[in-house]
C-alpha cells in the first residue's frame, strides 16, 4: 500500500480526533458536557486495552495459548470490588484534590516528598518501555502495511515514528495540559479516549469476523482445523507446572494494574466526574474486555494456519491476513484501529506521567530552593505549565529512543508485563493505605523501594542483558560469578516462569517489609492525620477542612496572595468566595486565618502542584507548631463525636419536622372536617325550617280560627301533610347521604338489566309527566348485559335525574329523553332535558351536598339539594362515573357510566 | 296615617307553603295584601303599592331579601313603611345585616304566627 496513503489517513485519523476533542471541550463550555455520561466513563476506562490487546493477545494466543486471557480476567475479577476499592480512592482524591498516583501516596504517608518522587521514578521507568512498544506496534503495523522496513529507520528525524510521537506530544499538550489545575478535567481528551475506544473495538470485531466468516466457515471450522496444528494440545492446555503459577501472577498483575497504572487512575480516578459512574463501569468494562476477546483465538489460529511456517510476526496477524487475502481497506481501517488503541495508552499515559513528574520532582524541587521560590514565585504557574509540556515532550522522547534501542527485541506483551510489575509495588503501600491506618511513611518507602530494586533486578536486569547492555554471564553465573543471585533463579529459587518468579520476590518483600517496618516504626502526627482522613474518609469527606489538625499562626492576606499567585486572581477570589459560603463565620479581627482557611488553601494548592509542594509552599507563609499524635488523635476523635452528633441532631431535627408537618396536616385535615359537619349542619337545620315555619304556622292558624271554611282547612291540612312528608324526606335522604360517607351503605348487588331500570322509574314518575304534559321519549339498547349492581338504589338515581329533569325542562314545550346503550365496556344512560341549562361553572359542584344553599341567598326552585349528592355517592359506589354536559340556554344533559367489566351473567 | 284606611301589607317568599298561610292571616286581620313570589316581584310590587309592612323573606331565587330592603330603604316615600325580615339564617351576622340594611324587625324562621301578628301591631302602632 503506498505509504504517503498510510501516512496521510494516520495523521487525518489524529486531526479527527483533534476535532472530536474540541467539539467536546466546546460542549462542556456551553454546559452539555459529554463526561456526565456513565458510558463514556466507562468506555475511556478501556483506555486499559491498548495495542498490546489488539495486536499483542493474538500474538501471545498463537505462540503460547490461552495464556493472554488473564490479563483479562485479572480485571473482570477486580470490577465487583471497585465499588470498595475504586469507590474510597476516588473520594479521596476528590476530597485532597489528589491528581496522581504519586501525590496519593506521598498524600497518604504525611505528605512526603521523597515518597513521592520515588513513586514518580517507579513509574517513569516502568511506563516508558510501555509507552515504547505502542510505538513499536504503530511502526509494525505501518510496515506490514506499506511493505518498508520502518522499524529499522535510522531514529528521529528519517523516521516516521518519531513525528508520530511529535503529533502524539501535541495533541497531549493541547488538550492535557490546558489548565494548571490538574484536578480540572480533561474532557476533550477523555471524549476522544472513549471514541478510540469505541473504535479500536469496532475494528477488531469486524477483522474477527472476517477472518472466522470470510477466510474460514465460522469458530467451528477454524478449530476443526487448528487440532491439525502440530502444538493444539499445548496450546489449549495449562496443565505444566509454571502454567499454575503463571496464571496466578498474571491474574493478581492484571487485578492491580487496572487500578494502579498512571492511565488507568487518570480515567478512572481523576476524570471521573460522578462515583455513581463506577455502576454502570463494573459491569460495561468486563463485557468490553470480553467483547474484543472474542475474535482473538480465531485469529491467531487462522494465522497460525495461514502463515504456517512463513516469517509472519505472530502479534501482526490481525492485520496480516486481511492483506493477504487482498482487502486493503479492510487492512487500513485494522491498521487505525491498532493506531487508535496505541495512541489512546500514549496520550493519556503520557499526560500522567507529566503531572507527576512536574508536582512530584520539578515543583517540590523548585519550592524548595528559597531563592527560586521568592524570585519566580509569580512565575510559578508558567512555570508549572512548561515544566509538564516540557515533561510530555521528554517522555515521548524517551519512549521513542527506547523503542529504538530496547523495545525492538522483545514483544508487546514481555514488555507491558514489566510495566505491569513496576506499578504492582504500589499495591502494598495504596491498599493498606486506605484500610489500615497504622502503615507508615517509613513502611510503604521500604517496601516501595526494595520492591523496585527486585523488580528492577529480576525483569530489567535481563532485558538490558538482551539487547547486550549487560553480559551474559550475569544471567548464567550470577553477578561477580554469586550463584544466588542470578537474577532469574534468586536466592536459589527455581521453577517458576521469569514474572511469577520476579513478582514473588517483589511483592513478598514489599508486603513483608511494609508491614515490618509499620509496626515498627512510629508516625508523625501528620502522618497519623492523613492516615486517619484516608482510612475513614467516607466520614470526613464532608468536613474535610476541620478534620486536618493544624496549629500555628497564618495571616489572611499571606494566604490568599499564596492562592493568587498558583490560581490567578479570578480563580483565587471565587475560592475565597466558596471558602466563606462553606465557613461563613467572622474572620478574626487581628487578620489571623482560621485554621480551616490554612487547610482549605492547602488543598486548593494541592490540586495545581501536589500535596508535597503544596505542604512546602503552605508553611513557608505560615508559623506552625508542634503537635503531638496524641493531640491529633482527641481532636480528630472530638471532631468524630460532633460528626456523629451533628448527625443525630439532624436526624432528630428530621424527625421532629416531620412529626410536627404531620401533625400539622392532620390538624388542618381535621379543620376542614369540622367547617364541612358545621356547615352540612348549619344547612340541614335551614332545610328543616322552610317546611316546619309552614307547618307551626298552618297549624296556629287553624287553631285559632276555628270559624275557618271547611275549603280553607282542608287546603291548609293538606299542605301540612305534604311539609311533613317532604321532612320525612329530607331526614331519610340526610342519613342516606351519611351512610354513604361514612361507607356503612352496603349495596344489595345482584344482576341488573339497565333497560328494566329506566322503564320502572319512567313509570313512577309517568303521573307527573303527563300532568306538566311532557313528551318523554325513552330509548334504551335491548339485550345490553346485566351490571353487577343495587337495582333499588341505581332507581333512585334514574328517579332523581328524571325528576329534576320534569322540575327543569321547558315549562311550556317539556321534552325529556332517557338513552342507554353499551359503550367501550361501560353502560351509558343519559338523561336530556330541554330545560335552560346550567353554567358550566357549576357543574361540578351541583353534585356536591346543599351545593344551591352554599353561602348564597340566592335560592334553588324546589329539592331538599341532596339528590345529586346521593346519586354520585350510590354511582361512584357502583365503580361508576356521573356528570353533566350543559350550557345555559341548551337544556341539561346528565349522564352516568358504569363498568361492565364487574358484571355477572343475565338471569335469563 | 290614617286608620280609615287599611294598612297595606306585601307579604314575599318563594315558598308557596309559606306564603298560603301568611296571606290568610294578614287577610283575616284586615290588612289590605299584595304577595311577591320573588325578590323582582317584590320591588315592582313595592313602588307600585308603596305597602305600609312588607314581610319579607331572604332567601329567593332571584334577588335576596336583604336587596329588596335596600330598595325600600332607597325609596323616598317609602321612609315610613315597617319591613319585618323572616329567615331561616339564623347565624348572628346574618341577623346583624338584616338591621343594617334597614330592617325593622328579623324573625328567625319558624317563629309563631300570633307573636308575628304582636310585632306588626306593635310596629304598626308607634
Amino acid at each position: 500500500m503506498n505509504y504517503w496513503l498510510v501516512i496521510g489517513v494516520s495523521f487525518c485519523y489524529l486531526a479527527l480526533l483533534f476535532g472530536l476533542a474540541s467539539w467536546a471541550e466546546r460542549r462542556s463550555a456551553a454546559g452539555r458536557s459529554f463526561v456526565g455520561n456513565p458510558y463514556i466513563y466507562a468506555l475511556s476506562m478501556a483506555v486499559y486495552c491498548t495495542a498490546w490487546t489488539y495486536y499483542g493477545s493474538v500474538g501471545r494466543a498463537a505462540t503460547t495459548g490461552l495464556g493472554y486471557l488473564a490479563i483479562y480476567i485479572g480485571p473482570t475479577l477486580m470490577a465487583p470490588l471497585w465499588w470498595v476499592v475504586l469507590r474510597k480512592i476516588i473520594r479521596i482524591c476528590k476530597v485532597q484534590r489528589i491528581t496522581t498516583i504519586a501525590d496519593f501516596i506521598s498524600s497518604r504517608y504525611g505528605k512526603n516528598i521523597t515518597l513521592g518522587s520515588i513513586v514518580t521514578i517507579i513509574c517513569v521507568l516502568g511506563i516508558i518501555p510501555y509507552i515504547s512498544i505502542q510505538l513499536k506496534a504503530i511502526a509494525s503495523s505501518l510496515d506490514l502495511l506499506t511493505g518498508m522496513n520502518e522499524v529499522g529507520r535510522s531514529p528521529l528525524f528519517g523516521d516516521t515514528s518519531f513525528y508520530i510521537a511529535l503529533g502524539l506530544g501535541l495533541f497531549t499538550i493541547v488538550y492535557g495540559t490546558r489548565h494548571v489545575e490538574a484536578t480540572e478535567r480533561h474532557e476533550g481528551m477523555v471524549t476522544a479516549i472513549a471514541f478510540e475506544s469505541l473504535f479500536k473495538l469496532v475494528i477488531f470485531i469486524v477483522a474477527g469476523v472476517f477472518v472466522t466468516y470470510g477466510v474460514f466457515n465460522g469458530f467451528g471450522d477454524i478449530m476443526q482445523q487448528a487440532t491439525q496444528l502440530p502444538d493444539f494440545e499445548r496450546l489449549m492446555t495449562f496443565d505444566n507446572d509454571s502454567g499454575f503459577s503463571q496464571w496466578f501472577w498474571m491474574v493478581v498483575l492484571s487485578m492491580l494494574a487496572i487500578l494502579f497504572l498512571p492511565r488507568q487512575f487518570q480515567v478512572a480516578v481523576v476524570e471521573n466526574v460522578n462515583e455513581q459512574h463506577l455502576n454502570k463501569a463494573m459491569w460495561l468494562f468486563p463485557l468490553y474486555l470480553f467483547a474484543i476477546n472474542i475474535f482473538v483465538l480465531p485469529i491467531a489460529f487462522g494465522g497460525d494456519l495461514l502463515f504456517n511456517g512463513a516469517s509472519v510476526d505472530a502479534d501482526m496477524f490481525v492485520l496480516a491476513i486481511p492483506l493477504s487475502e487482498g482487502q486493503s481497506l479492510l487492512a487500513l481501517m485494522v491498521y487505525l484501529g491498532g493506531f487508535s488503541a496505541a495512541t489512546s495508552m500514549v496520550i493519556v499515559a503520557t499526560i500522567a506521567l507529566s503531572v507527576m513528574v512536574s508536582n512530584n520532582l520539578v515543583m517540590p524541587l523548585l519550592v524548595g530552593i528559597p531563592a527560586i521560590k521568592n524570585q519566580y514565585q509569580n512565575q510559578l504557574t508558567k512555570l508549572l505549565l512548561f515544566s509538564r509540556r516540557l515533561g510530555i515532550l521528554v517522555i515521548l522522547l524517551l519512549a521513542y529512543l527506547y523503542y529504538k534501542g530496547v523495545a525492538e527485541y522483545y514483544s508487546l506483551v514481555e514488555v507491558g508485563l514489566v510495566s505491569f510489575a513496576a506499578v504492582a509495588q504500589f499495591a502494598p503501600a495504596i491498599i493498606g493505605g486506605i484500610f489500615w491506618k497504622e502503615g507508615t511513611k517509613n513502611g510503604a518507602l521500604a517496601g516501595i523501594v526494595v520492591g523496585a530494586v527486585l523488580w528492577f533486578y529480576t525483569l530489567v536486569v535481563p532485558s538490558m542483558v538482551g539487547v547486550g547492555m549487560l553480559p551474559g554471564s550475569i544471567l548464567e553465573q550470577g553477578p561477580l560469578g554469586i550463584a544466588w543471585l542470578k537474577p532469574f533463579e534468586l536466592f536459589g529459587l527455581q521453577g517458576m516462569d521469569y514474572i511469577s518468579h520476579a513478582m514473588f520476590w517483589s511483592m513478598f518483600l514489599n508486603v513483608g517489609l511494609y508491614i515490618g517496618v509499620s509496626l515498627l516504626s512510629r508516625q508523625t502526627s501528620q502522618e497519623r492525620n492523613q492516615a486517619e482522613v484516608f482510612v475513614d474518609i467516607f466520614k470526613y469527606s464532608t468536613v474535610f477542612e476541620s478534620s486536618i489538625v493544624w496549629k500555628g499562626t497564618a495571616y489572611i492576606p499571606d494566604i490568599k496572595s499564596l492562592l493568587v499567585n498558583f490560581l490567578g486572581q479570578k480563580k483565587a477570589e471565587v475560592a475565597m468566595k466558596a471558602y466563606k459560603r462553606k465557613y461563613p463565620e467572622p474572620e478574626d479581627e487581628s487578620g489571623k486565618a482560621d485554621p480551616k482557611l490554612v487547610t482549605y488553601a492547602e488543598k486548593l494548592l494541592s490540586g495545581v502542584i501536589g500535596s508535597s509542594s503544596a505542604r512546602i509552599m503552605v508553611s513557608s507563609v505560615v508559623k506552625e507548631e508542634e503537635i503531638s499524635i496524641d493531640e491529633v488523635l482527641n481532636i480528630l476523635k472530638e471532631s468524630q463525636q460532633l460528626i456523629s452528633i451533628n448527625n443525630e441532631l439532624r436526624r432528630k431535627s428530621m424527625e421532629l419536622r416531620r412529626a410536627t408537618e404531620q401533625l400539622r396536616s392532620a390538624n388542618e385535615r381535621l379543620k376542614q372536617l369540622d367547617e364541612l359537619k358545621d356547615e352540612f349542619l348549619s344547612t340541614v337545620t335551614h332545610e328543616l325550617r322552610t317546611p316546619l315555619t309552614s307547618i307551626r304556622a298552618l297549624s296556629e292558624i287553624l287553631y285559632d280560627n276555628p270559624e275557618m271554611e271547611r275549603e280553607d282547612q282542608e287546603h291548609f291540612l293538606q299542605t301540612i301533610v305534604k311539609e311533613s312528608e317532604r321532612l320525612t324526606r329530607l331526614i331519610t335522604q340526610v342519613l342516606d347521604l351519611e351512610r354513604f360517607e361514612s361507607g356503612k351503605q352496603k349495596l344489595n348487588l345482584g344482576p341488573v338489566q339497565i333497560e328494566e331500570v329506566v322503564r320502572e322509574s319512567v313509570d313512577a314518575l309517568s303521573q307527573l309527566v303527563q300532568e306538566k304534559n311532557i313528551d318523554l321519549v325513552v330509548d334504551v339498547q335491548h339485550n345490553l348485559p346485566a351490571i353487577n349492581g343495587d337495582k333499588d338504589r341505581l332507581m333512585q338515581v334514574l328517579v332523581n335525574l328524571i325528576s329534576n329533569a320534569i322540575k327543569f325542562c321547558n315549562p311550556e314545550h317539556g321534552r325529556i329523553i332517557v338513552s342507554g346503550y353499551y359503550i367501550d365496556g361501560d353502560i351509558k344512560v343519559n338523561v336530556v332535558d330541554n330545560g335552560k341549562g346550567i353554567d358550566p361553572e357549576f357543574h361540578k359542584q351541583i353534585f356536591d351536598k346543599f351545593y344551591q344553599a352554599q353561602n348564597q341567598n340566592i335560592r334553588k326552585p324546589e329539592g331538599s339539594g341532596l339528590g345529586l349528592a346521593i346519586s354520585k355517592k350510590i354511582i361512584e359506589s357502583h365503580q361508576g362515573r356521573i356528570w353533566v354536559e350543559s350550557e345555559v340556554g341548551k337544556g341539561s344533559k346528565f349522564s352516568f357510566v358504569l363498568p361492565v367489566k364487574v358484571n355477572v351473567p343475565a338471569n335469563v | 296615617m290614617s286608620s280609615k284606611e287599611k294598612l297595606k301589607v306585601l307579604v314575599v317568599d318563594d315558598e308557596p307553603s309559606i306564603l298560603m298561610p301568611l296571606e290568610f292571616l294578614m287577610r283575616k286581620s284586615g290588612y289590605q295584601v299584595f304577595v311577591a313570589r320573588n325578590g323582582t316581584e317584590a320591588m315592582e310590587s313595592v313602588d307600585k303599592e308603596q305597602p305600609d309592612v312588607v314581610l319579607l323573606d331572604i332567601m329567593m331565587p332571584d334577588v335576596d331579601g336583604y336587596e329588596v330592603c335596600r330598595h325600600i330603604r332607597g325609596q323616598e316615600n317609602m321612609n315610613g313603611a315597617k319591613v319585618i325580615l323572616m329567615s331561616a339564617k339564623t347565624k348572628d351576622a346574618d341577623i346583624k345585616k338584616g338591621y343594617d340594611v334597614g330592617a325593622d324587625l328579623y324573625i328567625p324562621k319558624p317563629f309563631s304566627t300570633r307573636f308575628l301578628m304582636e310585632k306588626i301591631k306593635e310596629l304598626t302602632q308607634s
